[in-house]
């Protein structure tokens, strides 16, 4: 239960985090992404501070077999740099520079009430429900060849 | 040129710094990364325990403008993309990280902080894809 509540605080820093460096604005991420035009580079200084801070949790989280509550450390292990990772990332750059939402400021522009928000969040999460059908289909196909 | 008007380096750094210390937080408390794509994307594919977390997280993220106007007033958004525009924008950025297994805070904040040769690879990509794509909607196409 705490484990819960920890997150959930997590979650509630994570998008003060957002809304306070500008980033839940997608004029403004776009400013940033729009380098032949007026450039704005907050978006470059909101990354330095979140890795210079992050940096040190992660550091320490590496010395760690369990949590501080306990909780199994799930740090990632995949290492491979293939197409899965080069394609994904272009589409979800693309989808980035079409509307200027990635998936937390969506989630915090629709908590505040955006409508286009959760149009937005609504497409993504369809679009994360055909990643998940196509994976499940492929997984039942290479399951019948064996 | 740099758009000094819109330039805000000091809430820029200093909302960056709260993403890190979230970062922290739920890497030293759940043992888990602040990545938001994979936080969602998990919950069609998640254990009935692993369920009740990411919820929990998500909560705090769309309930987050409600707390930061108790203190401060809601800074105004402009969203600019038309209703169809969002709904391909929504569907590549679903189809996208999870195929990339991440986006900005996965890769770009935890995976960076973590010198993780996989998500730098990744930032570079998905930040030249948003360069480019913007590039050709504003300069070359003129939407």
């Amino acid at each position: 239960m705490i484990t819960v509540f920890a997150a959930w605080l997590a979650g509630l820093i994570f998008g003060l985090g957002l809304i306070l460096s500008g980033m839940a604005d997608p004029a403004k991420v776009l400013g940033f992404l729009d380098l032949g035009g007026a450039w704005d580079p907050s978006l470059a200084f909101v990354m330095a501070g979140a890795i210079a801070v992050a940096g040190f949790g992660f550091r320490l989280a590496r010395t760690r077999t369990a949590s501080f509550l306990g909780a199994a450390m799930k740090l990632p292990i995949a290492r491979e740099i293939d197409l899965r990772l080069v394609g994904g990332s272009v589409l979800f750059g693309i989808g980035w520079g079409v509307a200027g939402f990635c998936p937390g400021p969506g989630l915090v522009a629709a908590g505040m009430g955006e409508i286009k928000a959760w149009v937005f969040v609504g497409a993504m999460l369809v679009g994360m429900g055909v990643f998940a059908w196509i994976e499940r289909q492929r997984a039942r196909r290479m399951g019948s060849h064996h | 040129m740099i758009a000094w008007n819109t330039f805000t380096p000091w809430s820029a750094l200093a909302g960056g710094a709260l993403i890190g210390l979230s970062a922290t937080l739920f890497v030293l408390l759940n043992g888990r990364i602040a990545g938001i794509s994979g936080l969602i994307g998990g919950l069609l594919t998640a254990a009935r325990g692993d369920l009740a977390w990411r919820i929990a997280f998500l909560i705090g993220l769309i309930g987050a403008p409600l707390a930061y106007a108790l203190f401060a007033a809601l800074p105004v958004l402009r969203i600019d993309a038309s209703y169809s525009a969002l709904c391909l924008a929504g569907l590549l950025v679903g189809i996208g990280t999870r195929y990339g297994a991440g986006c900005t805070s996965g890769h770009g904040v935890c995976g960076l902080a973590r010198l993780s040769p996989r998500s730098l690879v990744a930032t570079l990509t998905f930040m030249g894809a948003g360069f480019s794509t913007v590039f050709f909607i504003r300069h070359i196409a003129g939407l």
